[in-house]
């Protein structure tokens, strides 16, 4: 039995592995393809950064090494520009770190809660909240942006980190991940801890939390990025240059006319375009263990 | 007083189910006592109503000369083995076993002490470091049973802590578990449905079936004194034959109309009844023996330590079981079921009579 067994599985490997390096060929050139396709703008740009503003407004992109990218990125930080002059492409950083960072804890915080109180207490309408908090996934920030608008003005927040961040962080997206994530923790943990002599708030801390944390992960990237890519609410929310972020920033950048010159400074506003997508990549290929982690497995 | 007592205690779900009718027992101080029952029949409701994760209907259940209906689970010094463990799977075995210690605010120096000597009566200094996930079954479940240690509660509760484990590593932990509490002395609460855990750890059995106590007693008592059909047949494997019959009282069974056996010496019953006789009180007998029944053998099952002769005596089944040092017999069978081995059970309530 043992022998025709051996001859039967043999072949069998055998053309599955050809069919297989065939197929690979296939899907690597598809990804190639795609990949180039994503990375060649920002290359392209990036190459455009080291020529001179007079070259690029007279021949377009550049690819080849020119002499200014030391020149266009410390003008891109450091060099004071905007309407007022009062602001730097490294403030704008900042800005939209502190932007990035804040809004993403923020939803973290408080979808996490908002799933604790949900999941673990018998709430009289925990499941008619549950989908309120659900259905706001209909309503994002563009819908109810004039009253959100109102409301913030009226706590007079505008130009102030709290108004940038708070109307942002109730998020209906963290709650619901979070939610299923803890559904899926077992009752009898729950019920250890309880006989352990753990009340709400150190289970929560001390068992819950820990247990999110590969969660916690995946949901800081993908706000980390979403928030750092907000357009629309900073641009309504901050008037003061000072509060500018980089990806609103950098049209104001463009668009003044600087230094006596009537040449649109391209240099540096593509190196301050540059500077804005490097974050996200860099917290997404770090955290990306993290990530898929978070996403595939449930820690048990 | 007794150390643990449940005064018509019952439960009743929000949505109507009774899952524990009123039921009353006392546990004593260093006791072993094994729920068993079929699932569904309320055991596992009845424990974690004395560990306080489910709330008590009714009834009053006090642990230590102490009424603790409304006392937190973390109050009522009790600790727990779970069937899944429950271990926190991101902390160290130490940290695991010091979780519940900290939370009480005992000092560090009194912790590792409490910790390090659980560890070494469960052989598992060499694993304090590690985490659940890096442990097998059976490792798993010796933290979990660490973690109760430490906290040297006044009761121990088990929930089916060994079903998850396989059958080899299950019979050794029973001995484990046993040897443990014997050691500790502390009072035991231990449920399970596989009656040979039950046999084999308790001091005193509580059958329940539908949420009802159907008996309470040693070992011993329910196997060889069963106080009705169900735990007839649910305590010991093969379980016990039950015969229908009939007894009008005067001193014979009558299986059918012409064949009739001597009666055990009681009772002023008549009437129908079903006969009970553990398979192993079976005898087999010469053709000649005035008690003699002819066995209509089907098949025989093989155990190595003995052998079960499955068949039937008149209409009904029987099963027999004989020492395979006895001879494997031919066709024509005769049985005898002693008089001093015989339990009668009304057929309609199945109480024994």
């Amino acid at each position: 039995m043992a022998l025709t067994a051996d001859t039967i599985v043999v072949p069998r490997t055998n053309s599955r592995r050809r069919k297989f390096k065939w197929q690979t060929l296939v899907d690597h050139g598809i990804l190639i393809a795609g990949s180039l396709l994503m990375i060649m703008p920002v290359f392209a740009a990036f190459m455009t950064i080291g020529a001179s503003d007079v070259d690029i407004s007279r021949h377009g992109m550049q690819f080849s090494n020119g002499a200014h990218w030391a020149e266009n990125f410390d003008k891109a930080l450091f060099t004071k520009g905007g309407f007022t002059g009062a602001i730097t492409g490294s403030t704008m950083l900042l800005n939209s770190f502190i932007l990035g960072i804040g809004f993403a804890i923020g939803k973290i915080v408080f979808g996490m809660i908002a799933a604790y109180a949900i999941v673990y207490f018998r709430l009289r309408f925990a499941t008619f909240a549950f989908w309120m908090i659900f259905t706001t996934l209909l309503l994002p920030l563009e819908v109810r942006i004039l009253p959100t608008y109102e409301v913030v003005h009226g706590m007079g927040l505008i130009n102030t980190y709290t108004g940038l961040i708070l109307p942002l962080v109730a998020s209906a997206t963290a709650t619901f991940f979070f939610r299923q994530f803890f559904l899926s923790i077992p009752e009898e943990l729950v019920e250890a801890a309880r006989i352990d002599g753990a009340g709400p708030v150190k289970f929560f801390i001390d068992i819950l939390v820990p247990l999110s944390r590969t969660m916690v992960a995946a949901i800081f990237i993908i706000m980390f990025v979403y928030g750092w890519n907000q357009y629309l609410w900073p641009t309504l929310i901050t008037t003061d240059e000072a509060m500018f972020t980089l990806v609103r920033g950098i049209k104001q950048i463009y668009q003044a006319i600087d230094g006596g010159s009537d040449i649109p400074e391209f240099g540096r506003s593509l190196a301050l375009a540059f500077i804005a997508i490097l974050p996200p990549v860099l917290v997404v290929v770090i955290f990306q263990s993290w990530f898929v982690k978070g996403l595939v497995e449930s820690d048990k | 007083m007794a150390h643990v007592a449940l005064k018509n205690i019952s439960k009743v779900y929000p949505n109507g189910v009774r899952a524990v009718q009123p039921t009353s027992f006392n546990i004593e101080k260093g006791e072993f006592i094994v729920l068993v029952g079929p699932s569904g029949c309320g055991k596992s409701t009845l424990l974690r109503m004395i560990a306080g994760l489910e709330e008590i209907t009714e009834g009053e259940l006090s642990i230590a000369d102490r009424v603790v209906n409304d006392i937190d689970p973390a109050e009522r010094d009790i600790a727990m083995v779970f069937q899944n463990y429950a271990l926190y799977p991101h902390m160290t075995v130490y940290n695991n076993m010091a979780y519940g210690l900290r939370n009480r605010g005992i000092g560090k120096d009194d912790i590792d002490k409490a910790v390090k000597e659980a560890a070494a009566m469960l052989n598992l200094t060499e694993l304090l470091a590690r985490r659940p996930s890096q442990l097998s079954g059976g490792q798993r479940q010796r933290v979990a049973m660490g973690r109760a240690i430490v906290r040297n509660p006044a009761l121990f509760l088990f929930d089916e802590p060994l079903s998850n484990l396989d059958a080899k590593l299950r019979g050794q932990m029973r001995i484990e578990i046993k040897a443990l509490q014997r050691r500790l002395g502390v009072t035991s609460v231990y449920v399970t449905h596989d009656q040979v855990e039950a046999m084999t750890m308790a001091d005193r059995i509580i059958v329940l079936n539908g949420g009802r106590i159907e008996q309470i007693g040693t070992p011993a008592e329910v196997y060889h004194q069963p106080a009705s059909t169900f735990v007839a047949s649910f305590m010991g494997a093969p379980p016990m034959n039950l015969l229908p019959a009939h007894y009008n009282g005067n001193g014979r069974v009558h299986l059918s109309e012409t064949v009739h056996i001597a009666a055990p010496a009681q009772a002023d019953y008549s009437g129908d009844i079903r006969l009970g006789v553990r398979p192993e009180n079976v005898g087999i007998v010469a053709a000649s023996h005035p008690d003699a029944l002819r066995f209509d053998l089907e098949f025989i099952e093989e155990l190595g330590a003995g052998r079960l002769l499955h068949g039937k005596v008149g209409e009904s089944g029987l099963i027999v079981h004989i020492p395979h040092t006895d001879p494997i017999p031919g066709s024509e069978v005769y049985v005898d079921l002693p008089k001093s081995a015989l339990l009668m059970f009304d057929p309609a309530t199945g109480i024994r009579i």
